[in-house]
């Protein structure tokens, strides 16, 4: 009996091997950055073992992996859900400033003892600010088809300047020696915090926002929109699904998302709004949802992966001879990996 | 960019030599635009996302390999009246009392004009961006020639970055191109892929930049931060006014394969 072998082109790719890419690829960059690191003359091992010690070794640790995780699973998803309709919406870092500054706002202009109302007016603030900075792109690319990528990133260097504006100027805390921030928000204005550590109320959103979009993107018209048009435009809009209508829809929501992610970040966390309070975390939801491949639970565990070197990087820091290697070995390991 | 910045500036303030540096600067920017030709190119990952990784990876090395740098000044480049030329009134000095970059910047436009559009290679060149398909028919490797003019192109954003910090500011400093490798590339929407209005746009930013700092420096009591965002505003402005005259069918001259992966397999 003879055999005859065909190769066949496969048209998707296999789901243990879209499984197993991303673990693959994160091994190649922290290879990668282990030789870097080798340049330095500083042991990789040591410097890993060390990060995932203080990241995973300890209670606290494993706290502040979570804290770190939080803004990037919201803006993570805020992301992939634009990119399940390829929009590139890069500009989640300046819906994040956008939310923040609409929730300090709110503290201000708004105050209100009830922590449930604060909280509601700021959330809804912090919604409706961070929307309208998606909304602007999605509607010129709707309108005009203008450049989504372009817009955003400009608008990310708009937003945080118009923070910066806020925090240098008008809103800044006259008892702060001269630091530009903004008055400690009071109790009312704060997130609940769990455990005794820092971990705050900002998780449940996050974890909502997950089974949110996969619940949405899976078993919606709307998600099943998103994906036709994510996968043929062409062949969505002759199926009657407006992409126009779509797009402004969902980089309002995208941008709303992310500006939740800066809410939570500064009524959870820092009490107050300062200069540079988000430390790219709206760049680095981008390769949190690409890495991810766009999947709900992927994004969850590639931010908590995040944490974990944003946590285990500021250990290595103490230790080792490169004074603060913790920003850049992290930008590195995710920065060597475009993930498709 | 900033890779270029930062090579160019330690290579000049190890061995004192600008030129030197900006040599420097060139071969970096092509070994890290490789990187993105291999993604891009030869893995077919989407081009924004590969652009973006290899952006993102550029900040951080560069400030993480930069840091010692921070503080320290070069020589760098000086100013180099041409003789003759920089005496004519108005615009002797606005155009021939620079540092030799900016004489190479000149040249450079020149140089691809006639490259570009009257040369084999440029038509080349021109025609993997419209059609790799018609190249690869025609005999020339398209991926060849994708590899080739990413990397020269990478390079050359690299020099720009070399340009801030050996000639314009003499200094290094984390994240010292502030966005403008990304308005450059709004830039060439501006142009319509054209290098002599890619030329004109760039002295139009370039004003709206220098505008908002002699603003700054003749002391009103305009914010700061607001001044900072026109050029962001000003970029998204001018895409907007392209976008909408191009919705209106004038000027539809963009590369016809822009950003699409190419496959010899997948030709249909």
């Amino acid at each position: 009996m003879r055999y005859r072998i065909v190769l066949r082109r496969r048209f998707k790719t296999g789901a243990f091997f879209e499984g197993i890419l991303p673990v693959i690829s994160i091994f190649a960059a922290l290879l990668f950055s282990g030789g870097a690191l080798l340049l330095f003359g500083v042991s990789p091992l040591a410097a890993y073992r060390a990060m995932f010690r203080g990241a995973l070794g300890s209670g606290y640790g494993l706290s502040e992996v979570i804290v770190k995780a939080i803004p990037l699973v919201i803006s993570g998803v805020a992301v992939a859900l634009a990119f399940r309709m390829k929009v590139w919406n890069i500009g989640a870092e300046g819906q994040i400033y956008l939310g923040a500054l609409a929730s300090a706002a709110a503290v201000r202009f708004l105050p209100s003892d009830s922590r449930v109302v604060m909280l509601l007016t700021m959330t809804v603030a912090a919604i409706i600010a961070g929307g309208a900075w998606g909304y602007v792109a999605g509607f010129l690319k709707s309108r005009w088809n203008v450049n989504e990528v372009i817009t955003t990133l400009m608008l990310n260097y708009v937003g945080i300047h118009l923070a910066d504006y806020f925090i240098y100027g008008p809103w800044r805390d006259p008892s702060s020696l001269g630091f530009p921030m903004t008055p400690p928000f009071p109790p009312s204005a704060r997130l609940p915090l769990f455990f005794g550590t820092r971990v705050h109320l900002g998780i449940l959103a996050a974890v909502l926002l997950v089974l949110l979009f996969r619940l949405v993107i899976r078993w919606t018209r709307w998600g099943f929109e998103i994906r036709a048009i994510g996968d043929n435009p062409r062949a969505a809009e002759y199926a009657g699904i407006s992409y126009g209508r779509n797009v402004v829809l969902l980089m309002f929501i995208s941008g709303a998302i992310a500006g939740l992610a800066g809410m939570t970040e500064i009524a959870g966390l820092q009490g107050r709004l300062q200069p540079g309070f988000s430390p790219g975390y709206g760049y680095t939801a981008i390769i949190v949802a690409w890495l991810a491949r766009l999947n709900p639970w992927g994004i969850m565990m590639v931010s908590f992966f995040m944490g974990v070197l944003l946590v285990g990087g500021d250990t290595i820091q103490v230790i080792n001879p490169l004074r603060h290697p913790r920003r850049d070995t992290y930008r590195e390991i995710r920065g060597t990996e475009p993930g498709a | 960019m900033l890779m270029g910045a930062f090579s160019g500036f330690s290579v000049t303030y190890t061995t004192g030599d600008p030129w030197l540096g900006v040599l420097t600067a060139f071969f970096v920017g092509v070994a890290i635009s490789a990187v993105h030709a291999f993604l891009s190119v030869s893995v077919g990952a989407n081009q924004v996302v590969s652009g973006l990784a290899v952006t993102m990876f550029g900040t951080g090395a560069s400030s993480l390999l930069g840091r010692k740098m921070i503080g320290l000044t070069v020589k760098g480049f000086g100013k180099v009246p041409v003789p003759f030329l920089s005496d004519i009134p108005v615009a002797g000095p606005v155009l021939f009392d620079h540092d030799p970059l900016v004489y190479i910047s000149y040249g450079l436009v020149l140089l691809l004009l006639w490259f570009i559009f009257r040369t084999r290679h440029g038509l080349n060149l021109r025609a993997v961006g419209e059609s790799p398909v018609v190249v690869d028919a025609m005999g020339l490797s398209a991926v060849r020639l994708r590899y080739f003019y990413t990397m020269i192109g990478g390079g050359m954003a690299a020099v720009g970055g070399a340009y801030l910090s050996l000639a314009y500011t003499k200094m290094w400093g984390e994240g010292m191109s502030a966005g403008r490798g990304w308005i450059a590339v709004a830039l060439v929407i501006f142009a319509v892929w054209h290098p002599a209005r890619a030329v004109l746009g760039a002295y139009l930013f370039g004003g709206v930049g220098a505008m908002q700092l002699r603003i700054q420096a003749a002391g009103t009591s305009f914010p700061t931060p607001i001044m900072m965002m026109m050029p962001y505003l000003f970029t998204i402005l001018v895409l907007l006014v392209i976008s909408v005259k191009k919705g209106k069918g004038i000027l539809i001259d963009a590369p016809g394969a822009l950003g699409v992966p190419y496959s010899r397999e997948d030709r249909t």
